[in-house]
């Protein structure tokens, strides 16, 4: 699974990458996780508000800080 | 943070440490103006304002729904309502300033192109829901409201212009393509959203409410019962709170007011020591000779505006900190105009940003945008400073 956090390193971004990561943790789940710090990078994504959550290519959430519970429903879906 | 950083503070702490004279009235004098500014704050500011509005601010990054404004940015929105909506959405879209890049590059490339995207690159930092609120707070209403409204006119302008003498070799570049957002339905209706986030306002606005002459009733009343009516709406907000949202909503609402408050406040501790030491208390001198911000920007010339503007232009403000900044200079004998005219052309563009600008639009067009800040921004501030000096 590949998630990519987008957002030019903010702490709302730090905070969905830590919830991200402690999702996985809890699921017991491998994914490639990385952050997208460039601006431009972070366009081609078709994603306008940060930060924004991409699992898999799908645009997840953005411009908000998702709920632990959200970010582990999507994982799932995407397994 | 990388060690070299951190060996770079440590540098530069032992080399204040060793040559600044401590020794010298002047220094020392700065030294304690720079607390004196701080608790100033810290009992004026902090606890009725400031706090209320961080908690205004968290509630607008959890309960907006952002995909209500952002799809009259996308390729196929009307022009019209690009413009309107770019200039006045930085209120609940940037509440925190790195927010707004990354929507300023998502606006051009995929979006409404370059025009809404300056206008909202321009407006936005200046009429984030904390910027307005402390500005007029510490400055006083009226600088606060000229902020929001020159703000939100010369963003359209902006726009326009640069849409005007670029719109041609653009749509060749652009790729039309939707935004996609991700679907967010609403917990609770509009309307019960919209009388929250009121009655919050309207808490801040009352708590704060100034002392005015006896003769005028209504205003005069209204100061001495401000405790009773702000007791009265924050039982509203409590039963609100209780009734329409759930424990999650409102865990995620204190979380994100949090996380606002550990991003800003240091850097406006930082700021409010910095424009104390250097610039002093109303009133009072820093370090500075108030004879030289007279001498620069003082009265409302057109050199007095235009060092404003450029200045501004050029100068890295953290968010807020533009305001105890602009506190000093006012004390030290700046011009209502070019005080304006900073802070118009301050938050919108720094030497850092202007670097990511370029990096997505060109250095023609950057060159052309700054151009236009710094022009409106010292028209705006001679005009305002002519009225209200």
């Amino acid at each position: 699974m590949e998630i990519r956090v987008l957002g030019p390193g903010c702490p709302r971004c730090q905070e969905v990458k830590k919830r991200t990561i402690n999702a996985l943790a809890e699921l017991n789940v491998g994914a490639d996780v990385q952050n997208v710090k460039d601006i431009k990078k972070i366009s081609e994504y078709k994603v306008i508000a940060t930060p924004a959550l991409v699992i898999n290519g799908k645009v997840k959430a953005s411009g908000r800080i998702p709920s632990p519970k959200d970010i582990k429903k999507w994982i799932q879906e995407e397994m | 943070m990388k060690d070299k950083w951190i060996f770079l503070i440590f540098l530069l702490a032992f080399l204040a440490a060793y040559f600044i004279p401590f020794h010298q009235a002047t220094v020392q004098n700065a030294i304690s103006e720079a607390f004196l500014l701080l608790q100033e704050y810290a009992r004026e500011h902090v606890l009725l304002c400031l706090i209320p509005a961080f908690f205004i601010a968290g509630a607008i990054s959890v309960f907006v729904s952002k995909a209500s404004v952002i799809k009259y940015f996308g390729a196929k929105a009307k022009k019209i309502l690009s413009y309107s909506v770019a200039s006045v959405s930085g209120t609940i879209l940037a509440v925190c300033s790195c927010t707004v890049l990354p929507l300023f590059a998502g606006i051009y490339t995929r979006g409404a192109g370059i025009g809404p995207a300056t206008a909202f690159l321009y407006s936005g930092p200046a009429i984030n829901v904390l910027a307005i609120i402390l500005t007029a707070k510490v400055l006083g209403y009226k600088l606060g409201l000229a902020r929001a409204v020159g703000a939100i006119i010369f963003a359209v302008v902006i726009g326009l212009i640069m849409h005007l003498l670029f719109s041609k070799e653009e749509e060749k570049n652009r790729e039309k393509s939707e935004l996609v957002e991700s679907e967010e339905k609403d917990e609770r209706p509009m309307w019960k959203t919209g009388l929250y986030f009121a009655v919050m306002v309207a808490i801040l606005v009352f708590i704060n409410w100034g002392k005015s002459s006896p003769e005028l009733k209504v205003w005069y009343f209204i100061y001495q019962a401000k405790w009773y009516i702000g007791a009265a709406l924050l039982a509203v907000l409590a039963w609100m709170i209780i009734k329409w949202f759930k424990k999650e909503e409102l865990k995620e609402w204190t979380f994100s007011t949090w996380v606002f408050t550990k991003q800003i406040f240091p850097l406006l501790f930082a700021g409010v020591l910095v424009a104390g030491f250097f610039l002093g208390r109303p009133g009072y001198e820093g370090i500075i000779p108030s004879e030289w911000i007279v001498r620069l920007v003082g009265g409302n010339s057109l050199g007095a505006n235009l060092f404003a503007s450029v200045a501004g232009a050029l100068m890295y403000f953290a968010t807020l900190t533009e305001v105890p900044i602009l506190q000093g200079l006012l004390g030290a004998g700046m011009g209502q105009g070019p005080a304006l005219a900073l802070l118009l052309a301050g938050p919108a563009l720094s030497l850092p940003n202007m670097l990511v600008i370029r990096s997505v639009i060109g250095t023609k067009k950057t060159l052309a945008f700054i151009a236009l800040v710094v022009i409106m921004a010292t028209i705006t501030g001679m005009i305002y400073g002519h009225f209200f000096a």
